[in-house]
């Protein structure tokens, strides 16, 4: 064998041994835990330091920070953390980056105001990034859906989410749901009705499957604590009538108050308790539920989101 | 030059790339640096409050990692051609000097330069901050710390630089290189995109992700800077990451230049 031969051989040989210790070692930084410092922190905390430094291609690092923002919370969801403090920095820099990018704001805001484990807890910050974002964009209706929808959920403060659905429902390309929206916010706030439209309202509009399905759960919730709402009136009913707690759900039903026994929307039936309570047989299972619950039990949330389709 | 030992032949190639990058004028960036320093040590002293150790650390270091680049690329980038064009390559190769001696001496060479070059500008960040706070704290080790950090970011950056100038012209190196800089200064999120990636796709980007050279893990600069420790850890397997990475870069600039020709 050659000496030029050898020396290839050899040095091949050196080199996928390096390549393979340097990927592993790569992985193993990797998965130390570092201080949170030094993972989590905005390079930049100036959007206009970096608009600057950006030569003009905002565009490409206001989707750098959104998937930053994303990444963050998603990260800081899955661990069970409840520090969020550069959510809402990474999504002002995101947005002051590129004001137009909707998906930041849409979903900034759902990221932001939920108390958590669900969000962080911020909907002081997530109202200033929807009327950021409404400043820049104010011929998108959604926007004015979501401020609207926050009031709603969040602030509970039903005037003005009836304002905002109003003023989206006067845009040219408004959903038809707005108008219908703005009048039932004015008239039936805190109506199931009312929360009924605005999820069916999220769940028609987007093409997105994770918001839809947290649509879906949350319109489930509805359907349980409006049939546990009813079923108890019903069984206090009952109780005026004949003066006792029914023993089951088959004493209601001969008496004429119900018809069948009533089941969750995952078909299980709901369980009649010896005080006149009612629960649903999982409650795991059954997300953002507030009634129906064993007492003292926490309304389940579902586990992190994935990243929004941000198409 | 002796015959007989390959040690003695790199160190006499890298000791030449370390004499010639002095008479080039290399190390006169020191004085742009120590003015820099100087200049914002005493200007964040008068326009603000409390944050002088923050501006020197993070200036000073950040001024160290940017000079040491831009001194690693544009040298390392014309090691090999320079030699070419000036036809004293094949007066070298015309010893009794094998190819992969000289890749690995020309290594040295720039990456002895460079830590020479390290060491005097660690001594302005150190001199700044006793200029700010009159006296050296515990947590001033972590920015020596840092600095090893940079030092092992050249040998990675003195690598590409050398690899590319193996086979390419060194305009193309150099974009090369420094292009590698911008996205492995940036791998973390990188790796993070991979993550949620999927498919074949997910499975390319994860392995471009862990292919390119990974800098962010050896930026611990904002840390040190609010005075937070580094762990043991990280120091050992970063060392050992840039050990590798550099060898896994030189060998290949070693195959691709024992396959050259240099007719």
């Amino acid at each position: 064998m050659s000496a030029t031969r050898r020396i290839n051989i050899l040095t091949s040989a050196v080199f996928l041994f390096s390549m393979s210790g340097a990927v592993a070692m790569l992985y193993t930084i990797d998965h130390m835990e570092r201080r949170a410092v030094a993972q989590q922190s905005l390079y930049i905390n100036s959007p206009q330091v970096l608009r600057r430094l950006s030569l003009g291609y905002t565009g490409l690092l206001a989707d750098i920070y959104w998937t930053r923002a994303v990444q963050y919370f998603g990260e800081q969801h899955h661990k069970g953390s409840g520090d969020f403090r550069l959510l809402a920095p990474l999504l002002e820099v995101t947005t002051e980056l590129d004001p137009r990018l909707l998906p930041a704001y849409q979903f900034g805001a759902n990221f932001l105001a939920p108390k958590p484990p669900a969000g962080a807890g911020l909907p002081g910050s997530a109202l200033a990034l929807m009327k950021y974002g409404i400043a820049h964009n104010p011929d998108q209706w959604r926007l004015y859906y979501n401020l609207g929808f926050l009031y709603y959920t969040e602030l509970k403060d039903y005037a003005k989410a009836a304002d905002a659905f109003m003023q989206g429902a006067r845009l040219p390309n408004t959903n038809p749901f707005m108008p219908i929206l703005a009048a039932q916010m004015a008239q039936h706030a805190g109506e199931f009705d009312t929360a009924r439209m605005l999820w069916f309202t999220t769940y028609q509009s987007t093409k997105d499957t994770n918001i839809r399905e947290n649509a879906v759960e949350h319109l489930q919730a509805l359907r349980v604590d409006e049939d546990v709402t009813q079923l108890e009136q019903l069984v206090a009913r009952y109780r005026e009538k004949t003066n006792r707690i029914p023993a089951n759900m088959g004493e209601l039903e001969r008496e004429g108050f119900i018809r069948g026994v009533p089941v969750d929307p995952k078909g299980h039936p709901y369980k009649l308790m010896a005080d006149g309570r009612i629960e649903v047989q999982d409650p795991q299972n059954i997300f953002f539920i507030t009634k129906g619950l064993p007492p003292g039990a926490k309304s389940p949330v579902p586990p992190p989101v994935h990243q929004p389709d941000t198409k | 030059m002796s015959a007989g030992r390959t040690d003695a032949r790199i160190s006499y190639i890298a000791f030449n790339t370390f004499r010639e990058a002095v008479r080039d004028r290399v190390l006169y960036n020191l004085i742009a640096f120590a003015l820099l320093l100087s200049g914002a040590a005493i200007l964040v002293g008068e326009i603000s409050i409390d944050i002088e150790r923050l501006v020197v650390v993070n200036l000073g270091l950040t001024a160290v990692t940017i000079f040491g680049v831009v001194i690693a690329i544009f040298i390392g980038i014309g090691l090999v051609s320079k030699e070419i064009d000036k036809r004293t390559l094949y007066t070298v190769l015309s010893r009794p000097v094998r190819r992969w001696e000289f890749v690995v001496g020309k290594f040295f060479g720039l990456t002895g330069t460079l830590v020479v070059n390290t060491l005097f500008m660690a001594a302005g960040v150190l001199l700044a901050l006793l200029y700010t706070a009159h006296k050296f704290e515990k947590m001033d080790l972590w920015v020596l710390v840092a600095l090893y950090f940079i030092v092992l970011q050249f040998l990675i950056i003195c690598a590409l630089a050398l690899f590319f100038s193996s086979f390419s012209t060194p305009l193309m190196s150099a974009v090369f290189t420094f292009a590698l800089f911008i996205i492995g200064s940036l791998a973390e999120d990188l790796r993070g995109f991979a993550r949620i990636a999927h498919g074949p796709g997910g499975l390319l980007a994860t392995a471009i992700a862990y292919l390119v050279p990974n800098f962010s893990a050896l930026n611990v600069i904002s840390q040190v800077a609010h005075g937070d420790a580094v762990a043991g850890r990280l120091i050992l397997y970063n060392s050992l990451y840039a050990l590798l990475y550099s060898t896994m870069v030189i060998s290949g600039a070693v195959l691709i230049f024992q396959r050259r020709n240099l007719k």
